[in-house]
């Protein structure tokens, strides 16, 4: 591409612009739900995690690829957190790519914890493994930003209503069928429907209603996003905590100094 | 080093005098450190300390992830991912350093928002202004090229829009961008040279922060009255001052704590709220995101640039008097560079007899509204421009250039200043003592 045609594309964009300081995904219907893992002391629900997990390869995973998530870290703490055994045995439903001595360009073997998720098998289906930070679901108002502040982003949100927000409608357009959809920006989506509700026997005896597994797929995506959420979080209270006590001693400490000189100050003040 | 009348350094014990005699390195620092300062700065006169910090941070922070990231086109996006995955600590690393450029830029800002209120900028303070100055365009360098860096949507396209910029200028304009870019379009060898560029550039302003340290130490500090520090002898300046050790270090510490409780509650609990969606979707040279949105630092510039177009008379006037030369798009440039540019010639634009704004009571006034207009371009350079927006930036950005070249020269003619106190010490006394008698009373 040349670098005019580059400048004139981003200028386009430049100037049909913003609605919002952050603005992807505007203009669909969000369900609101309060996830676990929302406020600062929320936390992920491992059994939420699982079986989201389990909506995501049994139905998502037709297409869609988690490339960046290592399979090993559905034990790691503040995750799914499943046993290691549990682990390698999931893990060796995928093929990764074999990369021994003798094996030949192409070769592949059965995948272990330390591969990562495929990636998307479907070219047209994007990865999943950022999806949750990459696309927000609360916006304004007026660009303030306030809703962002209040609610968090919303990228949980957005995936939720987007699995639970498609109306029945389809149309065709150059080849291509679109599915109307409530929660999609401009209201036609490409991707069929993929979840209509007992699309999955969760073995924890939980709903699978439609909208039950959709919530949990948005939770299992969130985790796959931020896997060090509750490390980050217990990271925050340390580290504001700490602060706030050393603000404490400052102050005193603060306060201590400039006693005699503002002692002083009021002498003379009094005696001029 | 300091113009005011103070104790210097004397080495006492014998390897200090060797030393001292060789390197006065130790003097140096006491001098640093011990310098004379207002007894009467307020609470806006921390930001200083705060901006050290996080320039240490940034790069300590950006050294570690350096270590971990990969500038090739191919793989920054996944090595950002594996620096949150894999390495220990290393989405706090990120998170601070990307969040530390925005408490940098939040610093920067309420530190020249301070420059200008009390007139820090005023003879004989002009050239700690001007290097201010090239720090923050330093800092703004910087920021821009470390957001590419984890080429995410934003990255790429921001890059595109900013390095067209340049593609503006007449003539010279479509090679200067090719030559930034390395390239015909934003690539691999971009990537490259913003990443070298941005690893070099924070140790430029270090140095930069030096002699701006080493101007102002010189002057000595402005303070909130703008009287100076009365230098006839050693004991009439310790009537006005006092060392910057213990005083206002740990005061300035106190503030930092303060400021950083917060930083680390956003670091904690909202990392990303600061940034945009968009940048967790990998570059992608063939689709344009739906909104091209720089940082909030650089929003109130963005306003500004995208303020002049076509349709505004000024343009089309300076577009035919320059026989098509100056084009909407390259107005805007110069509108943008030129609202930093009258900025930094504020030290000469200013042309009141009195420092500080607290008695000036036209100026008061009109400052308020130059920070209220501040914040308005900040809002509308991220909003689209369909009415109002194109209305609101453009008023804003006329607001802004009026206030330094028209209002700013003639306030100094037309306003009656209040009287200022003799000396620093009668303003703190005077602000202490009175206290002191409302305390009595009780």
């Amino acid at each position: 591409m040349s670098i005019k045609n580059l400048t004139l594309t981003a200028l386009t964009a430049l100037t049909l612009s913003a609605t919002g300081a952050v603005s992807s995904g505007d203009g669909g219907h969000i369900h609101d739900t309060d996830f676990s893992f929302e406020s600062p002391f929320g936390t992920y629900d491992q059994a939420q995690l699982q079986r989201g997990l389990q909506v995501y390869t049994e139905v998502c995973s037709a297409c869609h690829g988690l490339k960046y998530v290592p399979i090993r870290t559905l034990g790691d703490d503040g995750g799914p957190n499943m046993s290691a055994e549990a682990v390698r045995e999931y893990a060796t439903q995928f093929e990764a790519a074999d990369t021994s001595d003798d094996a030949d360009l192409g070769d592949t073997r059965e995948a272990i914890p330390t591969d990562h998720f495929p990636v998307s098998g479907d070219p047209n289906a994007p990865d999943l493994s950022l999806m949750a930070k990459s696309r927000a679901g609360y916006h304004g108002p007026y660009g303030l930003g306030l809703s962002q502040l209040i609610n968090g982003m919303g990228g949980p949100e957005y995936i939720l209503s987007i699995l639970v927000g498609y109306t029945g409608e389809e149309k065709e357009e150059a080849g291509t069928t679109f599915y109307e959809n409530t929660a999609y920006p401009g209201g036609w989506i490409s991707m069929p429907p993929p979840l209509f509700g007992e699309d999955v026997d969760f073995a924890d005896g939980h709903s699978n209603a439609i909208h039950h597994e959709a919530e949990d797929t948005a939770a299992f995506l969130m985790w796959a996003a931020e896997p060090k959420m509750m490390a980050r979080k217990k990271a925050g209270f340390v580290g504001v905590l700490l602060l706030t006590m050393l603000s404490v001693l400052l102050y005193a400490t603060n306060k201590r100094i400039w006693a005699p000189v503002k002692q002083r100050a009021k002498d003379d003040a009094k005696n001029s | 080093m300091s113009g005011i009348p103070h104790d210097h350094y004397e080495p006492k014990s014998g390897f200090e005098k060797w030393l001292h005699t060789r390197l006065p390195v130790v003097g140096l620092v006491y001098d640093t450190i011990m310098i004379p300062t207002p007894k009467n700065l307020n609470w806006m006169w921390i930001w200083g300390i705060v901006l050290a910090f996080c320039l240490v941070m940034q790069i300590v922070t950006g050294i570690i992830l350096a270590m971990h990231y990969t500038p090739h086109v191919d793989l920054a996006f996944s090595s950002i991912e594996h620096i949150m995955r894999n390495v220990n600590g290393g989405h706090m690393l990120r998170y601070m350093h990307a969040n530390g450029a925005a408490l940098f830029f939040f610093a920067v800002y309420l530190h020249i928002f301070r420059g200008l209120y009390y007139g820090s900028y005023k003879a004989p303070r002009e050239v700690t202004w001007i290097i201010g100055m090239l720090i923050y365009l330093a800092m703004m360098a910087t920021a821009f090229m470390g957001y590419v860096l984890p080429w995410g949507q934003m990255s790429f396209w921001g890059a595109t829009v900013i390095t067209g910029l340049f593609g503006a200028i007449p003539f010279i304009g479509e090679s200067i961008q090719a030559w930034l870019l390395g390239g015909p379009a934003v690539d691999n060898a971009t990537l490259n040279r913003f990443f070298s560029l941005h690893y070099l550039l924070p140790f430029v302003i270090a140095a930069l922060v030096a002699i701006h340290i080493w101007a102002f130490h010189t002057t000595g500090n402005a303070n909130p009255t703008g009287v100076e520090v009365r230098r006839g002898s050693k004991e009439e300046a310790e009537k006005d001052t006092l060392p910057f050790w213990p005083y206002f270090v740990i005061k300035d510490l106190f503030a930092l704590a303060v400021i950083l409780a917060i930083f680390f509650a956003v670091i904690g609990f909202m990392p990303n709220y600061l940034g945009h969606p968009d940048n967790y979707i990998e570059a992608n040279p063939l689709s344009t995101p739906a909104h091209i949105v720089p940082e909030w630092f650089f929003l109130p510039f963005y306003a500004i640039l995208r303020a002049f177009t076509a349709d505004v008379w000024a343009v089309q006037l300076v577009n035919w008097i320059t026989f098509g030369l100056v084009d909407a798009k390259f107005f805007g440039v110069l509108a943008m560079f030129g609202s930093i540019a009258v900025m930094a010639l504020v030290p000469w634009l200013d042309t009141s007899s009195v420092r500080s704004g607290r008695f000036r009571p036209m100026f008061k006034m009109w400052y308020a509204l130059f920070v209220i207009d501040f914040i308005v371009l900040m809002w509308v350079g991220a909003r689209d421009t369909e009415f109002p927006h194109d209305w609101i930036s453009l008023i804003g950005s006329t607001y802004w250039f009026a206030y330094f070249l028209i209002i700013l020269p003639l306030l100094g003619v037309l306003e009656k200043p209040n009287k200022a106190p003799d000396t620093i010490e009668a303003d703190f006394n005077d602000h202490y003592g009175h206290a002191s008698s409302d305390a009595d009373a009780k």
